[in-house]
């Protein structure tokens, strides 16, 4: 049942290939226009490994595989070519979900073959006839199972258990990710009663099957194993609230990679090892850089939303003044450079395109328009890039927030579409604030503010923001797209 | 509700309570506008003007008392007015109830209402509908424009053909609304600007508008944000040392703007005869405390006139008037957002709200009471601040003891984690087979060399970076292929549907990457 058209040496000479091309892939995206070229290292480093491995011995039942290949293209095609750039987060959150799900599965094989090889190991040396013969026909895994000494089991066995453990983690958290991104499952953090403890208790739980496996290599344990996996990925997230999805998105990106690479020990595949490496790192340093940009650790951005309750927060005096479309115009037009500020409440009113027909009459009037982002404005990093490049704003205008913040001060307007906490003044001014300490774009520099806001109520962390009651701020309240809309209509093309 | 706007009958007065702009406000409100004819004229308003904004111009004074419901002036209303006002008419203008006393009688027999905007309490809330204000800012711009066109040199500093010029000196007596207009346009002409002002908390308001704050060398300085925003009397100890101060700069400075009032009270004297003496021929002293007697020694109200040594002394006492466009539709604002506020369901029906702080401290007559003094505000105007205890400047020394403690701290950091990392690759090479450490290698180096790529990636493309990485993640599949051609029927099942969703994640990863990545465009 062994078929090949490749030797092992071709197929690791491929594998060599498809990682380095994964590795140009990823360094490409260092700027826009390298990165076009980059995406197709990619692909051609993707094609080269799946064909050296469908080429290689030991891929059997080719009709399968050429069947599900060809359906999962066909899905992957159509939600590509379909999905919206605002529903970018959830599609990540999707495809994670299915590394998880993969990794649980490869794992369980994993476990699988391994029974049925040590079965006919005992067959083969209690000398029932046939068992050595089929030994030697085994393909692929089992093939290489069967060749694995004591010691190299038992390490196998370590191997499949975390990969499933973690792929399980990644799975449940990411469709509890997904849907609450998409909107099907409330977004505000919630957790059973014993919150945390029922995460640690089931962390617990798991250490110990994951000893009992390893002694006894029963799948009943590495079943339960990945149960309690899929409860801690469910449990953890439904705990962490909408805001905070940038950096869950990334934490499961980067489990998604690690998974992945478990998968690779236990299958003894450098290619997966490395691959697993290179995405999980890249996860690890998003949700880095997430992490500072709401200055806040890790661990408590994953052990749960802001307390419910604002600490200190000093009391803010003052009152949100209005302004209507006409006022706002009247800014805008007197305006020689503008910053606008763009937050998940853009994308939320699928107010992109009104954005970018703003900046463009802006500009045609020789007035400086830029975009400053922070690096947690959305509900994925870069998210808001994504959409004003969507919308045909040009990259070279939209600028990360520590290349803009200096320049507020001789700003004339700064428009805030739908972002609160990431403008919020609170988090240099008041030590007592929930957000104190955040890095944040300096808006209120600027000479005059126009906040686009559905209501006056407070942000996701539950925090005032005295930025609406200064001054300088003007409050257009509304759908952003509607606002957007009577402004283009008073500011003629 | 009809609102109706009266003409002002003071001489020189050009100002104007409605403007065709804040009427068509006042009517979004659900209110009538009633104008008496000419009462724009001065500021530029014709009858027609209010025409085409909805306004129904009414011949006289007589006739507009007569129809109108809420009366606006600018102005403190004639007794005479006042005693034509009937039961439940209300009037809104500057009162000085202090002054006015007689005004407060006549309304309170009458049964009328009477606002006083120069009562409007001076929070944050109400800024919008502080008349003082935004008079006060036209009087600190017209005040600096009126210097200017006084002083016989220019304001900014310049270095011409024929020579240097250096800059004006100008010096701002009192930092409130008024003192920080005049600073911002002293400063926008290209003076060097110093302000002086008894609350020391302003002198970071001073500072951004930037002046530079004069600083007295006294301990003990009153807390005048208790007392509303204005500053409360100097003691006299303080008053020496301010004295003093004004007397050391007096000969350095080319422009004074005056600006110090205290409520109640004639203005205090801070720039006497003798500092005038001293100041250079040419010089320019501009009062805008003339009406209450004057912050300059030699002041006379309403007058401008240049003493023996060359010093030009303005005492103007109607600025805003001299701007009355611009005067009236600030003040016509003003107005306009009190009568929002006594509309609160903008349906035309006043809602006479005594528990409003605002209301209540600007009605100075209603139902038949004088509710004048009223209640001391519940918050302060400006928050007393707080001392903020000044970072000590570390010394040369301290910064390198600090720098090689960081440096020591890292390093121990660095060498815990390697000593550590060592240590469990050590433990687990102990039991792990020669096989495995071969992988532990390659992953290790992978996730270096994952570090080092993904720091260099934009931020702008990290949504392209996870779609790609939940493509290449997709490289799972390599793990369920090889796995499909098993013999047992549920590996093949379950490797299958690995491969299935393998493949979404690897196409469908690449695909979107692929359309995010095209659509960045540089312009």
């Amino acid at each position: 049942m062994t078929t090949g058209f490749l030797g092992s040496g071709v197929v690791g000479a491929a594998y060599v290939v498809a990682a380095i091309l994964f590795i140009l892939s990823l360094g490409g995206l260092s700027n826009q226009e390298s990165a076009k070229r980059a995406v197709w290292y990619g692909i051609a480093g993707m094609a080269v490994a799946v064909l050296a491995t469908i080429l290689a011995p030991g891929v059997a039942n080719l009709w399968v595989v050429l069947l599900t290949v060809a359906l999962g293209a066909v899905a992957g095609i159509v939600v590509a070519a379909r999905v919206r750039m605002t529903e970018m987060p959830q599609l990540v959150a999707a495809l994670h979900s299915f590394v998880g799900l993969a990794a649980v599965f490869i794992g369980w094989n994993a476990d699988f073959e391994l029974s049925r090889v040590a079965r006919l190991q005992a067959q083969a040396a209690a000398g029932i006839e046939g068992a050595a013969a089929q030994i030697a026909a085994l393909g692929g895994f089992a093939a290489v199972i069967a060749q694995k000494t004591a010691a190299e089991v038992n390490i196998l066995l370590g191997e499949v258990g975390l990969g499933v453990w973690i792929g399980a983690v990644t799975f449940t958290g990411s469709v509890v990710a997904f849907g609450k991104l998409a909107g099907r499952i409330d977004s505000r953090a919630r957790q059973l009663p014993g919150g945390h403890w029922l995460n640690l208790g089931a962390a617990v739980g798991s250490a110990a099957l994951f000893v009992l496996y390893l002694a006894t290599g029963w799948f009943l344990w590495l079943f339960l194993l990945a149960a309690l996996g899929f409860f801690i990925g469910w449990h953890l997230i439904m705990g962490i609230g909408g805001a905070d999805m940038p950096v869950v998105v990334s934490m499961l990106n980067s489990y998604s990679g690690w998974a992945a690479a478990a998968i690779g020990f236990t299958l003894g595949n450098d290619l997966l090892i490395v691959t697993g490496a290179l995405v999980g790192a890249s996860g690890a340093i998003l949700s880095y850089i997430m992490c500072r940009a709401m200055n806040r650790s890790f661990v408590s951005v994953i052990l749960g939303g802001f307390g419910n309750a604002p600490q200190s927060a000093q009391a803010i005096d003052g009152e949100m003044v209005a302004i209507d479309p006409d006022g706002a115009a009247a800014l805008l037009e007197e305006a020689q450079s503008v910053v606008i500020v763009p937050g998940y409440g853009m994308a939320v009113a699928q107010a992109q395109a009104a954005v970018a027909e703003l900046t463009r009459r802006l500009r045609a009037r020789g007035k400086t328009v830029r975009f400053g982002i922070h690096p947690v404005a959305g509900r994925l990093p870069g998210h808001m890039n994504v959409l004003l490049a969507e919308a045909k704003v040009p990259y070279d205008i939209v600028l990360e927030m520590d290349e803009i913040n200096d320049d507020f001060p001789s700003t004339d307007v700064a428009v805030v579409i739908g972002s609160n906490d990431i403008v919020n003044p609170a988090a240099q001014e008041d030590p007592g604030s929930p957000i104190a300490g955040m890095p944040v774009l300096e808006v209120w520099k600027a000479r005059h503010v126009i906040v686009l806001k559905r209501g006056q109520g407070t942000g996701y962390s539950g925090i005032e923001n005295p930025l609406f009651f200064r001054e300088n701020t003007r409050m257009l309240y509304g759908d952003a797209k509607s606002s957007l809309e009577a402004l283009l209509g008073r500011i003629a093309a | 509700m009809k609102v109706g706007a009266l003409r002002e009958t003071a001489p020189g007065e050009a100002r104007v309570a409605m403007t065709p702009a804040s009427a068509r406000e006042i009517a979004k409100l659900g209110h009538l506008c009633l104008i008496e004819s000419g009462a724009g004229e001065a500021a530029g308003f014709s009858d027609d003007l209010y025409r085409e904004a909805g306004v129904e111009v009414v011949p006289d004074a007589a006739a507009l008392l007569t129809f109108a419901d809420v009366v606006v002036k600018v102005r403190p209303p004639e007794p005479g007015t006042v005693e034509r006002l009937r039961e439940g008419q209300t009037l809104i203008s500057f009162i000085y109830p202090a002054q006015n006393a007689e005004l407060l009688d006549i309304a309170r027999e009458r049964g009328a209402t009477l606002i006083a905007m120069d009562m409007v309490p001076r929070i944050s809330r109400a800024q919008k509908m502080d008349a003082l204000s935004s008079m006060a800012n036209i009087a600190g711009y017209r005040a600096v424009v009126e210097a200017a066109g006084a002083f016989p040199r220019f304001l900014a500093g310049q270095v011409t053909a024929a020579g240097k010029v250096p800059p004006a000196r100008v010096l701002v007596i009192g930092a409130g609304v008024a003192g920080l207009a005049a600073i911002g346009t002293a400063v926008s002409l290209g003076a060097v600007v110093q302000a002086f002002d008894v609350r020391p908390e302003v002198a970071e308001q001073i500072e951004s508008m930037g002046a530079s704050f004069v600083f007295l060398d006294f301990d003990e300085a009153q807390d005048g944000a208790a007392t509303g925003g204005y500053a409360a009397p100097s003691s006299p100890e303080f008053r020496e040392k301010q004295l003093a101060k004004f007397r050391e700069l007096a000969p350095e400075v080319d422009i004074v703007i005056t600006t110090a009032l205290i409520p109640g009270r004639p203005a205090p004297v801070l720039w006497t005869r003798d500092m005038v003496e001293a100041m250079k021929p040419g010089s320019v002293i501009v009062d805008l405390a003339a009406e209450r007697g004057g912050n300059c020694e030699l002041t006379v109200p309403d007058e401008r006139f240049t003493t023996e040594n060359g010093v030009t002394v303005i005492g103007y006492t109607d600025f805003p008037s001299r701007m009355a466009a611009q005067a009236s539709s600030l003040y016509a604002t003003n107005i306009r957002h009190l009568l929002a506020d006594l509309t609160p369901a903008r349906d035309g029906t006043i809602v006479h709200d005594m528990e409003d702080d605002v209301i209540r401290g600007a009605t100075v007559v209603h139902a038949g009471v004088v509710t004048y003094p009223p209640p001391p505000p519940k918050v302060p105007a400006i928050a007393p601040r707080k001392p903020v205890p000044k970072p000590r400047e570390p010394s040369p020394e301290e910064r390198r003891a600090a720098e090689l403690a960081r440096f020591r701290g890292e390093t121990r950091r660095q060498v815990a984690l390697i000593a550590a990392g060592a240590a469990v690759l050590f433990l687990l090479g102990l039991v792990a087979p020669a096989s495995f450490m071969a992988h532990v290698i390659v992953f290790a180096l992978a996730c270096f060399v994952g570090f080092q790529v993904i720091w260099g990636v934009s931020h702008a493309l990290h949504t392209p970076l996870m779609a790609v990485t939940n493509a290449i993640s997709g490289i799972i599949i390599l793990g369920a292929l090889l796995q499909v051609g098993s013999g047992n029927g549920l590996v093949v099942v379950l490797s299958a549907i690995a491969i299935l969703i393998a493949s979404v994640n690897i196409v469908g990863g690449f695909l979107v990457t692929r359309r995010m990545l095209s659509m960045f465009q540089r312009s």
